[in-house]
């Protein structure tokens, strides 16, 4: 551990580098799509505008949006250092205030629905592993597979028609109690305990074939404390590399959940601001969301030396 | 109540629905207080404050928290007193004196009163383009008095008949003074003070308003069902995005009322027991505009052949069956709308007749040609809708290529911007035919490209009389023209179209076809 603050400096050099490469790429993409996101606002009921050119230029120069690109980029990203993402074109609200608003909702939903997959993922896998029964093994591991097939959206849907609409157990929309989080998290957990199973119970079968396994059957050890305490701890490593994936997609299944169960949340923020070209919201959510990756691959790497020392000697 | 119209009576009590059914027979017309009304909205209103809105989903929330100097009747499309008990305007129709009823107040505690009225007015002016609606209410405008602390007098540099129509919508409704010196950000996250029969409790993006009653509330519209403060309670604006959502929480009754009803759900909602409300927007109907600067529709002859061409009947068949085909250029919820009906016969061979004349002749593969050139040009536009397929296939039929390029709105925005367009595909909604000028006037948005005309007089003097039938004759000449020279083939009117549960009631449209809650009620 001797070297653990060097290793800190130089990740967070590459943090912030990647922090800035996300930054300008977004900003870049929103630059070179068509129109503007004055122009979307002043349309926004999707009927004629009758504002009068002289107005919008005169709103248009407000954002800086008559600037060269350069100019743009260059103030939008002397602001951005100082944390300061300015005001949503669309809304008029500020943008910090927005995030800080929407990611506590977010981070609820993504987490619970981690904690419900990595329990049903985990679980799967370790029935597949433990069961003799070579039907049910396929049964079980055919039912990721299908899963990570069925479209969130349509299961979301299907959820709220059986357990909103028709039996009344739950509420169809919004963030209101531990029963709205319900059907979102069960939505949001499904594809995702998916892919813990399929790669936690191709590990696991990996492991179980290395000769320790014989070694500690042969020590007269139970398949199933072989499997829990040995194999496990072995076959895990898979799934922590897999992390900023699932991290991913639980952020990317959050646009979809929160637009079908209408909750408020990080994802409706990004998918409303995408489609309004709303720079400074989209730029927010960017470097949140890199932040967020950047913790959890820190994070990750920190716990493989921890999990498996090999890691942390061949570094 | 002694200005309440028979025919909104009316509108109140279809409103209310079949008493037969789930719901027990209760007396429809004895309204009860209390409760709180959940209303699904489709999308977030981004922002609250009406008189910067421009969507509307937020004029509905906006609506309820202000009140304005008139209001509309949304039968006979007259202005009726509310904040102003009476009102003056000179001949030539630039300025306008109006007498504020006394009592009012905002929610703050302060008047409303004549220097209230002047620093809203002034200040929709110093918003500019973010006043999305209210910059073209105002425009030109030259002073504002206040003689005493009731009465307001607007001058305008022009003749301005229209500014008496935008003082009845909200988006002309009024704030106390410390709303008024609010940035323009904080007021649309819903630091609002209003006189309005609702305040605004909380607003959370992409989840729910909240309103709250006001219970000194004393100064409802003339055209109000009733005196006093509101029935509800309070109204809970939930946003909520899918339709198929929307329907389901109406159905289990999680929700009152759908603002947002996709056409395909409309029978579902006749057969689960739920009441539709829908009312034409009044305005300029769907059309498509033509660029005359373009050397295709420079030619009259073309841009008749297009008129002649549809099939407006034909239309009916695909749209939703609370639209409508257009019968003018403006939608038959309009004051001062005439039906012209008879200039959008559909005329297949006239149309021939004319392209033939003007020298298209039919090519090889049925698009007609002429020097070279097909008769083809392209259509951007962004808005869902089923009937601009159709009307690609009517064009057809003539020997006209339609091609559609259906694209999102900050590309057709940007198309438009650029100018390198052939044709226009909107509609504008307003409860004023003067919605006309705004669109197509040459000194005004000039959608055509035109070069100055007849139509531009008309629509000239037609905004300096408050005098209807002699305005009525304007608007008919002006909108006869613009059709039958084929500036605008006029196509469908939008409808709103809303659902909600049969225990609702004294639920209506007001005359811009946005909602008023004031007089609706829940049975408990």
């Amino acid at each position: 551990m001797r070297t653990s603050w060097r290793y800190l400096v130089g990740r967070g050099w590459q943090a912030l580098l990647v922090l800035w490469a996300a930054f300008t790429v977004s900003f870049l993409i929103l630059y070179a799509l068509p129109s503007d996101p004055v122009s979307i606002m002043l349309n926004q009921s999707g009927e004629q505008t009758t504002v009068n050119q002289q107005q919008v230029a005169a709103l248009r120069a407000q954002y800086h949006l008559d600037e060269p690109l350069v100019v743009q980029y260059g103030i939008a990203l002397w602001h951005a250092v100082q944390l300061d993402f300015g005001n949503s074109i669309q809304s008029g609200e500020p943008v910090s205030r927005a995030l800080a608003d929407a990611l506590p909702k977010t981070a609820a939903l993504a987490l619970v629905s981690l904690g419900v997959a990595l329990v049903v993922g985990v679980g799967l896998a370790l029935a597949a592993s433990l069961t003799r029964l070579r039907w049910l093994r396929d049964v079980l591991l055919g039912l990721p597979a299908i899963a990570v097939s069925l479209p969130t959206f349509w299961v979301g849907l299907l959820l709220l028609q059986w357990f909103s609409f028709g039996w009344h157990w739950f509420p169809a929309m919004g963030n209101q109690g531990l029963a709205s989080l319900v059907l979102p998290t069960l939505t949001l957990a499904i594809p995702t305990s998916a892919v813990i199973a399929q790669v936690l119970a191709r590990s696991l079968a990996a492991t179980w074939r290395l000769p320790f396994v014989d070694a500690l059957r042969a020590k007269g050890l139970s398949p199933l404390r072989v499997l829990l305490v040995h194999v496990l701890h072995n076959a895990v490593i898979p799934i922590l590399s897999l992390s900023g994936v699932i991290v991913g997609s639980l952020l990317a299944g959050s646009v979809v959940t929160e637009t079908v169960f209408s909750r408020e949340g990080v994802g409706r923020l990004a998918q409303a601001a995408v489609s309004t070209q709303d720079i400074p919201v989209v730029q927010g959510v960017v470097v949140l969301a890199a932040l967020i990756f950047i913790g959890v691959n820190l994070l990750v790497d920190l716990l493989y030396p921890l999990l498996d020392p090999r890691i942390g000697a061949t570094r | 109540m002694k200005h309440l119209s028979v025919p909104l009576l009316a509108l109140l009590l279809t409103a209310c629905g079949d008493p037969q059914g789930s719901v027990t027979a209760v007396d429809v017309s004895k309204p009860q207080a209390g409760g709180t009304l959940r209303v699904a909205l489709d999308g977030d209103p981004q922002c609250v404050d009406p008189q910067q809105a421009g969507n509307n989903t937020a004029l509905n929330v906006g609506r309820q928290l202000v009140d304005s100097l008139t209001d509309q009747d949304p039968v006979t499309g007259a202005i009726v007193p509310w904040l102003a008990q009476s009102w003056e305007v000179s001949p030539d129709s630039r300025r306008f004196t109006f007498v504020l009823r006394q009592g009012a107040t905002f929610s703050d505690g302060t008047a409303v009163d004549a220097a209230a009225v002047k620093a809203n007015l002034e200040g929709v002016v110093a918003l500019g383009a973010r006043s999305i609606l209210g910059s073209t209410y105002l425009a030109g405008l030259k002073h504002i008095d206040t003689p005493d602390s009731h009465t307001v007098v607007v001058e305008f540099e022009q003749p301005n008949a229209q500014f008496l129509q935008a003082t009845s919508t909200m988006t002309l409704g009024l704030f106390s003074a410390q709303t008024l010196a609010l940035p323009p950000g904080d007021r649309c996250q819903g630091q609002l003070i209003g006189s309005g029969p609702f305040v605004l409790k909380s607003f959370v993006h992409n989840q729910v308003v909240s309103l709250k009653r006001r219970d000194d509330y004393n100064w409802g519209s003339s055209l109000a069902a009733h005196t006093g403060k509101a029935w509800l309670d309070g109204i809970e604006f939930l946003i909520i995005p899918e339709s198929g959502v929307r329907l389901g929480s109406l159905a289990s009754g999680q929700v009152d009322v759908n603002t947002g009803v996709a056409p395909q759900d409309e029978g579902v909602i006749d057969s689960q027991g739920l009441v539709l409300l829908t009312r034409a927007n009044p305005g300029v109907v769907y059309n498509l505009a033509l660029n005359e600067s373009t050397q295709l529709f420079a030619d009259i002859n073309v841009r008749q052949a297009l008129n002649k061409a549809i099939d407006r009947a034909e239309l009916q068949r695909i749209i939703s069956r609370y639209q409508k085909p257009a019968t003018a250029l403006l939608a038959s919820s309009t004051p001062l709308y005439r039906d012209l009906s008879s200039l959008l016969a559909y005329d297949p061979e006239g149309a021939r007749k004319l392209l033939e004349d003007a020298g298209w002749k039919p090519g090889a593969d049925g698009v007609r040609v002429k020097a070279g050139e097909r008769l083809s040009f392209r259509l951007d536009y962004w808005q869902q809708t089923p009937i601009l397929e159709l009307v690609q296939q009517q064009l057809k039929g003539v020997g006209i290529e339609l091609r559609l390029n259906k694209s999102t709105i900050s590309q057709v925005t940007a198309i438009q911007a650029s100018g390198d367009y052939s044709v226009r595909f909107l509609n504008l909604t307003r409860a004023d035919p003067d919605v006309l000028r705004t669109v197509y006037d040459v000194a005004g948005y000039n959608i055509n490209n035109r070069q100055p005309g007849e139509v531009d007089r008309l629509l000239r003097e037609s905004a300096e009389t408050l005098d209807n039938a002699r305005r009525q004759v304007l608007i008919d000449q002006a909108s006869e023209l613009l059709l039958r020279d084929g500036h605008a083939i006029a196509l469908v009117e939008l409808a709103t179209v809303l659902a909600h549960a049969k225990n609702v009631h004294g639920l209506h449209y007001e005359a811009s076809s946005r909602l008023q809650f004031f007089d609706t009620w829940l049975q408990p």
